[in-house]
């Protein structure tokens, strides 16, 4: 079936686009690129339909990559219906948002690098999801967090990019080194890292009601997540993250690269449902996450930011469905919110294109007669991620709500109240930028075709994507979930209501949300001000790190140490030269007593060494 | 017999030496350096070397010592201002230590050869060309070649030396 | 006065004259007595070959004193050709003033 022709159609895109794209012309470049993607899309297409019904999972084995004693690492790839669902996110979501980068981008300097390093993205992330051992998948890992730090910092001449891009790079590298600790407990307990062998293994084991392996190889793939995936403690790098070109927020940091935590803790749901304290944990940062960004994300005033907040919201969400045991559930909400978070982005990037380069909400208004189109795809993506009834966002976050209640009520109305909020400030955001009156200073206008049609099929996708019923389709890996219908009527009405509190703040009575930041003022600072969590690590780890390493390591070790025994080393070789040259006086008589000296003591030697009797 | 004609040359050879040592001119001690290897010649001849003793006169004394004298009239050297510098002390404390020092030589010397021995003229017939001759072309036939190629090198050497700059 | 000389006394003979050879070498200043002195150690280490080539009844020291010799003249040859060099250059014969090769 050539699996691996799906990840390599996008590489070969890279390659052409890096090695050689300086001296094509756009139209090349575009060629290469969204052609590379196009490819790769049909071809995954096809091995589908090929391989539908999916009952069992389809593996193709390349070869050994690593042989060492008892293990066996080869690089395989895989197929069932978990990989299927993903396949189709990112190849699918990846070619619209490719399409639209070729508008969003035409006037940047190294459009070719840009298409070269959105290639190799999809390569890493086709990579990340066909893989059939935690290896490759690792590797797949680590490549989209080095494409997302390529990306980030893709305006290097900017200071505020390249540092964003180094954070992101950091902090997911903390994340790695949890991930890569439970790599090596997967292989001492196991003896194995491919994923069959794996979860065969695990099946039989029993349910750990205390700390065990399968927990604490649980926690630390949690930790890995975290890092990935922008759950509380390391999510601090998604919002700074906005940096870089709208397009890369949409693809890296909405629908795909954020995704692969939750895309791996459900790949490794074998081993979670073993360990019922690492699922606790992972719904209780999940529900924590969801909640906390919500808040953050009611005050930003950067467009992008709030939708920043938004993602690693709704990751939340994800992380929860997964948690409470809702496998199916959290896949089902990552390709969902990849269809209207990837719109909301992409829109934004359309306000901003068109008002050229003006980000402040509090800028914007009055512009839904300017960009009609733009408008009414962004108010489609809005309604579906406020779980309006119907929409997709209904369905997939309803899934979730209800198997939290079924696991703990007080789950489900937390998640009942950050709905509220999700509501709220995603349509505060659409009035602040479509209603009233315009309050900047630029022209603006509506984007191209080539920018408005991806945004028209992801409406589509947005309000009806919650018909493709996924959780059905995953459900001879996940299991059966419950449904109820109060309850998911219940949350939908509190999406309702978080619209017209939105209504109400930002236009019907304009003036009513200043009046309430000023009443709230202590508050109002914390949450504008991110809780001020940046600041606090600044303090707590990132400056004596910074300083620990200047002082005792560099001046402490390397200048003083190890620079000092090397010089050392010279001078005292110098030393030793300046003693010896003292025999070379230049002066002959004393040449020749050393020779006698030098043959007196030859003789001793011969003689008491024992030469004579 | 022996006896007389080796005290005879043996005390010769040791004047000589302290001659060549002490002289300030250096024209005399080259002449007493001749002296030297004319009194060796002939307690060569004793110890029954006669061909090396014959060599030692055409070869040293004639040749190498004959290059040296024309030496010290090319450079037209001079006598030192003093043959030894050194203080009066360390002059006769020199004297006695050497005296000392050769003493204990002899003693160390004395005590490791038999006594009985003595030196007989004519008791050694080995040293005769005919002998010396077969051992050089036979045995020692490398190192007589090595020698000719080092002869050939001081040639070149002492020419390339001692030639008129350009 | 014995009739015969021990073999040893020889021995002692070449002994003197090295010891003087020595002193003159480390005593003199004019390069050119300091080469005679060479040639006098020469001189006592070949009295030495002869007399255990007589003690030994072999002809092999008269071989080691001939190659000694044909050495010493080589190196007499080239000695000189030096010293007429620095001569030539440094107009004095005391090699006291011979030293530029200072540290």
């Amino acid at each position: 079936m050539f699996l691996w022709l799906i990840p390599i159609l996008p590489f070969l895109g890279f390659l052409i686009n890096g090695l050689f794209g300086r001296r094509m012309p756009k139209s090349m470049v575009n060629l290469f690129a969204i052609g590379s993607v196009t490819l790769s899309f049909l071809w995954a297409v096809k091995t589908l339909v090929g391989l539908s019904p999916l009952e069992t999972k389809y593996i193709e084995h390349y070869f050994t990559w690593i042989q060492s004693g008892a293990l066996n690492i080869s690089i395989d790839f895989a197929i069932d219906r978990l990989t299927a669902v993903m396949l189709m996110v990112v190849t699918g979501v990846g070619l619209l948002i490719h399409i639209y980068s070729i508008g969003y981008m035409a006037d940047e300097d190294g459009y070719y690098r840009f298409f070269a390093y959105l290639n190799l993205f999809m390569f890493f992330m086709l990579v990340l999801v066909l893989a059939q051992n935690f290896l490759v998948l690792f590797v797949g890992w680590e490549g989209v967090g080095l494409c997302s730090y390529l990306l980030i910092g893709y305006y290097f001449l900017e200071r505020f990019a390249t540092n964003a891009g180094n954070k992101a790079f950091i902090v997911n590298r903390i994340g790695d080194f949890g991930f890569s600790l439970a790599i090596f407990l997967v292989v001492r307990q196991f003896g194995s890292l491919d994923f069959t062998k794996v979860f065969d293994a695990a099946k039989p084991m029993p349910t750990e009601t205390s700390a065990g392996i399968l927990t604490t190889i649980c926690l630390l793939l949690l930790v890995g997540a975290a890092g990935k995936s922008a759950q509380i403690p390391l999510y601090v790098w998604l919002p700074d993250a906005m940096a870089g070109p709208t397009p890369v927020s949409a693809l890296i940091h909405a629908a795909t690269m954020v995704t692969a935590g939750v895309y791996m803790t459900a790949r490794s749901a074998t081993l979670f449902t073993h360990a019922p304290i690492a699922m606790d944990t992972v719904a209780v940062i999940g529900l924590a996450t969801a909640f906390f960004a919500a808040t953050i994300g009611l005050a930003q005033t950067d467009i992008k930011k709030v939708f920043a907040y938004s993602t690693v919201s709704q990751l939340g969400y994800m992380f929860l469905g997964a948690g409470v045991g809702a496998f199916s559930a959290g896949i089902f909400h990552l390709m969902t919110h990849a269809f209207f978070k990837a719109l909301l982005f992409l829109g934004a990037g359309a306000v901003i294109h068109g008002l050229h380069g003006e980000q402040d909400l509090r800028q914007m208004g009055g512009l839904f007669k300017h960009m009609r189109i733009t408008a009414i795809t962004l108010l489609c993506a809005s309604i579906a991620i406020s779980g309006f009834p119907f929409t997709s966002g209904f369905f997939s976050k309803d899934a979730i709500l209800v198997a939290a209640y079924e696991r703990a009520p007080w789950m489900y109305w937390v998640g009942v109240l950050t709905a509220g909020m999700t509501a709220f400030y995603v349509f505060r955001a659409w009035f602040l930028a479509f209603t009233g009156e315009y309050r900047g200073h630029a022209h603006p206008h509506e984007s191209p075709l080539v920018m408005i049609g991806p945004l028209m099929l992801l409406a589509v996708l947005s309000i009806f994507g919650g018909f493709i019923n996924v959780p059905h389709w995953l459900e001879p890996m996940f299991g059966e979930r419950p449904e109820n219908q109060t309850l998911a009527w219940l949350s939908a009405g509190v999406g309702v209501i978080g619209i017209a509190t939105a209504y109400l703040f930002y236009v019907a009575r304009p003036g009513m949300a200043d009046g309430f930041a000023k009443a709230m003022n202590g508050l109002y600072t914390l949450v504008y001000n991110k809780y001020f969590v940046d600041e606090i690590y600044d303090a707590a780890v990132v400056t004596p790190v910074v300083k620990g390493s200047r002082i005792f390591l560099w001046r402490g070790i390397d200048a003083g140490l190890i620079d000092g025994i090397v010089n050392g080393f010279g001078s005292r070789s110098r030393g030793v030269g300046n003693i010896l040259k003292l025999l070379q006086s230049g002066n002959i008589r004393s040449y020749a007593a050393w020779v006698v000296l030098g043959s007196v003591l030859l003789l001793l030697a011969i003689g008491f060494g024992g030469a004579t009797r | 017999m022996t006896a007389l004609i080796f005290f005879l040359f043996a005390s010769i050879a040791v004047f000589c030496g302290i001659s060549l040592v002490t002289q300030t001119h250096p024209i005399a001690s080259a002449l007493s350096l001749i002296g030297v290897m004319g009194s060796l010649a002939i307690l060569y001849l004793q110890l029954g070397g006669e061909f090396i003793a014959a060599a030692q006169v055409i070869v040293y004394a004639g040749a190498i010592m004959v290059l040296f004298v024309f030496v010290i009239m090319l450079l037209n050297a001079g006598a030192e201002g003093t043959s030894l510098q050194m203080s009066n002390f360390a002059k006769y404390a020199g004297i006695f230590v050497l005296a000392a020092f050769l003493g204990l030589i002899s003693f160390v010397i004395q005590a490791m050869l038999p006594k009985t021995e003595g030196v007989v003229f004519g008791a050694f017939q080995g040293g005769t060309a005919l002998n010396i001759g077969r051992k050089l072309f036979t045995t020692y036939l490398l190192p007589f070649e090595v020698t000719s190629v080092l002869i050939l090198i001081a040639i070149l050497g002492a020419m390339v030396l001692a030639r008129r700059e350009i | 006065m014995p009739t015969s000389v021990p073999v040893s006394w020889y021995l002692i003979l070449s002994a003197i004259l090295f010891g003087l050879g020595v002193a003159g070498f480390i005593y003199r200043r004019n390069i050119i007595t300091v080469f005679m002195s060479i040639e006098l150690m020469l001189n006592a280490v070949n009295l030495t070959f002869i007399t255990f080539s007589y003690t030994l009844k072999q002809v092999d020291g008269h071989i080691f004193s001939f190659f000694v010799m044909v050495v010493a003249a080589a190196e007499a040859a080239v000695g000189l050709a030096i010293i007429l060099t620095v001569f030539k250059n440094r107009e004095t014969l005391m090699i006291d003033d011979v030293s530029s090769m200072k540290y």
